[in-house]
């Protein structure tokens, strides 16, 4: 499983990031989890808000904190 | 139509804790439990109402909107109405430009949309209408769209895209395929009230401290400062009032949530209306933090003729405010 997190360092996305790291901790899930925080790299993925939650490049969640109890649920979907 | 939260903290203060009213401390304490429930009760509706709407016009709905046709003009207040609804962490505002701008957005309507979406939110739609009253609520929504037309028309004239920063005009340059990778929506109504209901619930959350503080720190001002106090200093005959308080405000960072209690206490004390809104208006329509986040797209000469541009239409808006008003 491949994980993504967009976004340019704000505080919304460290809370994305910790809360994957968090989920994946809880399920023992084990995925490859990137932080993609360079803005170039980023609009290639043609967002237009931050932070995004991407799992094997599908977007779950975007412009908003992915909740813990939400990614736990697409981990183990 | 609050009279009964009035009733209520009446009751609970003069009653209950049996505190006189007409006292400094009654009246203190009494004032930050009427604005307190007030203000959440307004708060937690407008963010449901926000909610729902965005829920039906997600911001990539807006860019294809606007993308679609030729709109003559026109373009320029769909923009900003939707900058209005739309929320988006301040920290968004880099991909949303590009991706604006890419899909052939004119700029000048990309930054009214810029200009518009801090300026009116969910929160300040709420605490105005909890504090000064829904007719100003109107007057303040009104015209924070109005001046982001002007503004982003004005910039549009200026011809401001050979100022973009290199790597921005590059990514522009490049060819690339614009489809958003879109989501599931397909949801029916009754699906989205869970989802939207807690984001309504993380934005008041949010901002909860901050207006317990502000609304503290209105109530003390509120039952300490003598009416009419700030009267002698700053009336609306000082023609400079207004953008002195607007390029104090300019710097500042600070959400509306803690600033418009106090607002409301020095508006109480005698300070013009519109000059509070200008103010207003400048602490969260402007800042260094956005400044610094814009630095990306924009050339510091760029940066400097969009912080002017908007800064002037705030200050005339002040006017015109305490003209009419």
């Amino acid at each position: 499983m491949n994980i993504k997190i967009l976004g340019s360092g704000c505080t919304k996305c460290k809370i994305t990031y910790n809360n994957v790291m968090e989920a994946l901790k809880a399920t023992g899930v084990v995925a490859e989890v990137v932080k993609i925080e360079d803005m170039e790299e980023i609009m290639k993925y043609n967002v237009l808000t931050t932070p995004v939650l991407l799992i094997d490049d599908v977007v779950k969640v975007k412009g908003r904190v992915a909740e813990l109890s939400e990614i736990i649920e697409f981990l183990q979907a | 139509m609050f009279d009964w939260i009035q009733k209520f903290a009446d009751w609970i203060i003069y009653q209950i804790i049996g505190i006189a009213s007409h006292s400094k401390l009654g009246d203190t304490l009494n004032f930050f439990l009427f604005d307190t429930i007030k203000i959440f009760i307004l708060l937690f509706g407008v963010t449901l109402l926000m909610g729902v709407i965005n829920s039906y016009f997600p911001i990539e709905k807006v860019r294809n909107f606007l993308t679609k046709r030729k709109w003559y003009g026109l373009d320029y207040f769909v923009a900003s109405f939707f900058g209005t609804i739309t929320p988006f962490c301040s920290c968004s505002s880099v991909p949303l430009f590009i991706g604006f701008v890419k899909g052939g957005i004119p700029l000048g309507v990309t930054l009214a949309f810029l200009i518009s979406s801090p300026l009116v939110d969910a929160v300040t739609v709420a605490i105005f209408w909890g504090m000064f009253g829904w007719k100003i609520t109107i007057i303040y929504v009104t015209s924070g769209i109005i001046l982001s037309m002007i503004a982003g028309f004005i910039l549009s004239k200026l011809k401001l895209e050979g100022l973009l920063t290199d790597w921005v005009k590059t990514l522009l340059a490049k060819k690339q395929s614009m489809e958003t990778i879109d989501m599931d929506v397909s949801e029916s109504f009754i699906q989205r009230v869970p989802a939207i209901i807690k984001e309504a619930i993380g934005i008041v959350k949010g901002v909860s401290l901050y207006i317990l503080v502000g609304i503290a720190i209105g109530g003390l001002m509120h039952g300490f400062i003598p009416t009419g106090f700030f009267e002698a200093y700053i009336s609306k005959d000082n023609p400079f009032a207004v953008p002195i308080a607007v390029i104090i405000g300019v710097p500042m960072y600070s959400n509306t949530a803690g600033i418009l209690p106090i607002m409301q206490v020095l508006v109480e004390k005698g300070i013009p209306l519109g000059t509070v809104i200008a103010f207003s208006m400048a602490v969260v329509g402007l800042s260094v933090p956005e400044g610094l986040l814009l630095k990306k797209i924009m050339t510091t000469k760029m940066l400097i003729i969009f912080f002017s541009v908007v800064t002037l239409c705030i200050i005339l808006s002040g006017y015109i405010f305490n003209l009419v008003m």
